[in-house]
């Protein structure tokens, strides 16, 4: 056991791998190789079609002890990663690991084959009921968290070596020239897949809607696609895209908004050339909707949106308040048929969107990334792994690639969710490290830091109200009360990869209470 | 300051029987907040919601905004139980629904006395807000606006006159037009402020802008709100321009200079500036400070002359 920076323990070796403790932000860089991936010639009159599933294992070789991916683009409709892993236990196959890009509650159907020794690890963040099984102890599936731009990392950088990767293609013909925009499970973009299309030692595309050569327009190329098989059904198309993404009717958070929008501005970042990131959440897209409507009333042109992209940040693109979106994952319907037609509405991947080891990611041009937390502390590091009765809950999506990126990462948060405090002497878990944290807002007063002497200033100037972290902490436990602290055991079960690889945190079993 | 200058632009109701949107109160932007016992309560939660404004305000001793208790009507068995927890603890003011008469008024004037006594607070310290809200009471609110010193303002109460006149209130408030203007007449004569009825419809930002345009034009000076969702519209409609704002500070420097040499009465780009004209750019630039459109410090004695 070691310490890392921010005071958190961290063994050394887990389950046989050695890690190293996290630093700060921006130094760690190992002298290492790109990975790479066999060649493999074709020749005109080979075919990739396979018949099922089953096929494609055989094909590929998949065995005892490998590893193997999916992406989580269909989200909480995907179908893939049950079939598959449900296919090799059919198979006898043992001692898999997974690491997808993510896993959502849809998955927990693989929890008996995480008891029954099909699946063992899981080089991925989990969402939903597997997260919490492993924190209370009642799974043994070892997990490593990871953010999109640290799993494209861990991939690149040859951490995580992927074996077979299945990848879920809404359309794709039959030498795998693949898209995610057309057909009945169309989920938009497929920026976490192009990492395991270019890294995994074999490549099947799994679609439901097989075309007639070629497929077009093409997002994951025939020459990285190995094996393609068709399927009934990839997911429930109504989970995939069905999230309907709107804005807040909360008076408060409606005020954390229109706060967070005030910052934004009173930053100086409004003026042409603004790049911006929001999540889907009421909150962020209140957000959007104030940044909008400033940037058109200051008549601002902006530079790109990115990240996650909705219809908020397509109605932006095509009045012209951004030149370029840049698209990771999108979260509805609209986002979907944007990026099928409008050139400037880019699919961009993991890797590029945010990895720290690619010679510049787009997370590092973004002046601005609205960002949302489970807990925050008084240090400004920020948990949304984690909810504050200890259980590993969230992945973390893009969250310490772009606080880290963006010249202003703004969380917004409410001061108290049911009946906690949500900014903690210390978050349960630390998901993005407080150095890279600028400004948290909430309902009960805006905490700025103190290396923003110039922005605190200004907001007190429009009377903003700007309080210390500490204060707000006070002033939001006064109402509250401090709240019993979870308690733990000292069995590590997860580890909070940060994206240059080190470890910021680790999540522990749960004690039985 | 608790007085008739005070800053009400928005009045916010909060039910008293629910603790999760009494602990927002701090947080919302509202010049003023009147927890309400009456109609927002069900008769199950009287008694409960009493206490839990009590508790509240107790809990909350430094407020930077004005909080009112609007008690249930003083001719039901409800209003002294209301008054007897609630004092106590406070509250900078009573919003008196179905005002309809000057002896309401006094009767809770004389309530308030003796709890002042009681509780060893200056008298005159509890404000009062009488709303007007039946066909009796417009026709008596010229009386009732005068009935004691503790008034601050004169509300008009939509809902109930529109149900006592038997007539559906529309949003173009055509029906409302004369109420509401013996309403401001009553208040502007009295030397008081004029709030004027909630907007039900919390989803129409548009109806509620042209409501409160209208009812500026008027001579209301503030709204009771429904939901904090409203505020930011309301505070909006009541933003000074700037050019009122520039005015009323040349008004200022003017009467500064008129004081000093003595006079109350000074000429302008041609215009006379004395008191009215004083008192209208001190109302401007009290608003435009509470957007932050000024940093201006006003002095009483600039406003209304040494004694």
């Amino acid at each position: 056991m070691a310490r890392n920076s921010l005071g958190r323990e961290i063994p050394a070796n887990w389950k046989g791998v050695d890690y190293e403790p996290y630093i700060d932000p921006w130094s760690r860089m190992p002298a290492v190789q790109r990975s790479t991936r066999p060649l493999e010639r074709r020749t005109p009159w080979d075919s990739k079609l396979l018949g099922s599933l089953h096929e494609a294992i055989e094909k590929c070789g998949l065995e005892s002890g490998m590893t193997i991916s999916t992406h989580h683009h269909l989200r909480n409709g995907d179908r893939l990663l049950n079939l598959v892993i449900q296919e090799c236990d059919a198979m006898g196959i043992r001692d898999l690991c997974v690491a997808s890009s993510s896993v959502h509650p849809v998955n927990a159907e693989i929890i008996p084959q995480i008891r029954n020794g099909t699946v063992t690890r899981c080089e991925t963040g989990v969402n939903g009921l597997i997260g919490e099984l492993v924190s209370k102890g009642e799974l043994d599936f070892p997990i490593v968290v990871r953010s999109h731009g640290g799993r494209a990392r861990s991939i690149v950088a040859g951490d995580v070596t992927v074996d077979v990767a299945f990848l879920a293609a809404p359309c794709c013909d039959e030498t795998g020239n693949l898209n995610g925009v057309q057909g009945p499970s169309a989920c938009g973009s497929l920026g976490y897949a192009y990492t395991d299309a270019r890294y995994a030692r074999k490549v099947v595309a799994v679609t439901d809607n097989l075309v007639p050569y070629p497929a077009s327009p093409v997002s994951i190329s025939q020459s990285d696609v190995d094996w393609v098989v068709k399927i009934d059904s990839l997911g429930d198309p109504q989970k995939i895209v069905s999230t309907t993404t709107r804005v807040t009717r909360d008076p408060a958070g409606l005020l954390i908004a229109r706060y967070a929008s005030e910052v934004i501005e009173a930053a100086g970042l409004l003026r042409d050339g603004f790049s911006f990131q929001t999540g889907a959440g009421g909150t962020s897209l209140a957000v959007a909707e104030n940044v909008r409507n400033r940037m058109r009333e200051l008549k601002i042109k902006g530079s790109f949106g990115c990240g996650g992209i909705t219809g908020y940040f397509v109605d932006m693109l095509e009045e012209g308040l951004f030149h370029t979106l840049f698209d990771v994952q999108c979260f509805d319907l609209k986002a979907v048929q944007s990026l099928g037609r409008t050139l400037m509405h880019r699919e961009i991947s993991a890797d590029l969107y945010a990895n720290p080891f690619n010679r510049g990611c787009v997370v590092n041009r973004l002046d601005c990334v609205i960002l949302g937390a489970t807990e925050v502390d008084v240090n400004f590091n920020v948990n949304v792994n984690t909810e504050s009765n200890g259980l590993l809950l969230h992945n973390t999506g893009g969250h310490c690639d772009t606080a880290a990126g963006a010249k202003l990462a703004v969380v917004v948060a409410p001061s108290i969710r049911g009946r906690l405090p949500i900014i903690r002497e210390e978050v349960t878990t630390i998901t993005t490290p407080g150095e890279t944290v600028d400004v948290i807002v909430t309902e009960r007063g805006i905490a700025v830091a103190d290396k923003h002497a110039e922005l605190k200033k200004e907001l007190v100037k429009r009377r903003l109200p700007v309080k210390g972290i500490r204060e707000l902490h006070e002033e939001i436990t006064k109402l509250t009360g401090v709240p019993r602290p979870v308690e733990f055991e000292d069995e590590v079960v997860a580890l909070i990869e940060y994206r240059d690889g080190s470890i910021i945190d680790v999540v522990r079993k749960v004690k039985e209470g | 300051m608790n007085g008739r200058d005070r800053l009400r632009r928005t009045l916010l109701y909060v039910p008293g029987n629910m603790p999760g949107m009494l602990q927002n109160i701090p947080v919302f932007e509202a010049d003023g907040v009147m927890i309400d016992l009456e109609d927002a309560v069900p008769l199950a939660e009287k008694d409960a919601a009493r206490v839990l404004a009590r508790n509240y305000l107790r809990l909350l001793p430094d407020r930077e905004k004005e909080i009112f208790v609007r008690i249930n009507a003083l001719d039901t068995k409800y209003a002294l139980g209301d008054l007897r927890e609630v004092l106590p603890a406070k509250p900078d003011g009573i919003r008196l629904p179905k005002a309809d008469t000057r002896d309401v008024v006094e009767k809770l004037d004389t309530i308030l006395t003796e709890a002042e006594e009681k509780l060893g607070l200056p008298i005159g310290w509890f404000t009062i807000i009488p709303s007007i809200e039946s066909a009796v009471g417009v026709l008596n609110c010229v009386e009732v606006a005068q009935a004691s010193s503790r008034i601050v303002a004169l509300a008009f109460g939509a809902e109930d006159y529109t149900a006592s006149m038997e007539i559906h209130r529309t949003k173009e408030g055509t029906e409302l037009f004369n109420a509401r203007t013996r309403i401001v007449w009553a208040a502007k004569a009295a030397g008081l402020q004029a709030i004027d009825s909630i907007f039900a419809d919390v989803n129409d930002m548009d109806g509620l802008r042209r409501e409160t345009e209208l009812v500026k034009g008027l001579g209301f000076t503030g709204k009771s709100l429904v939901n904090p969702r409203q505020i930011p519209v309301v505070h909006e409609v009541f933003r000074p321009k700037k050019e009122e704002i520039d005015d009323a500070l040349e008004v200022m420097e003017a009467i500064q200079r008129a004081r000093q040499m003595g006079t109350g009465v000074i000429s302008l780009r041609g215009k006379m500036v004395d008191a009215p004209v004083v008192k209208r750019a001190a109302r401007i630039l009290r608003t435009a400070k509470a957007f932050g459109l000024v940093d201006y410090e006003l002095s009483d004695e600039v406003i209304h002359g040494k004694e």
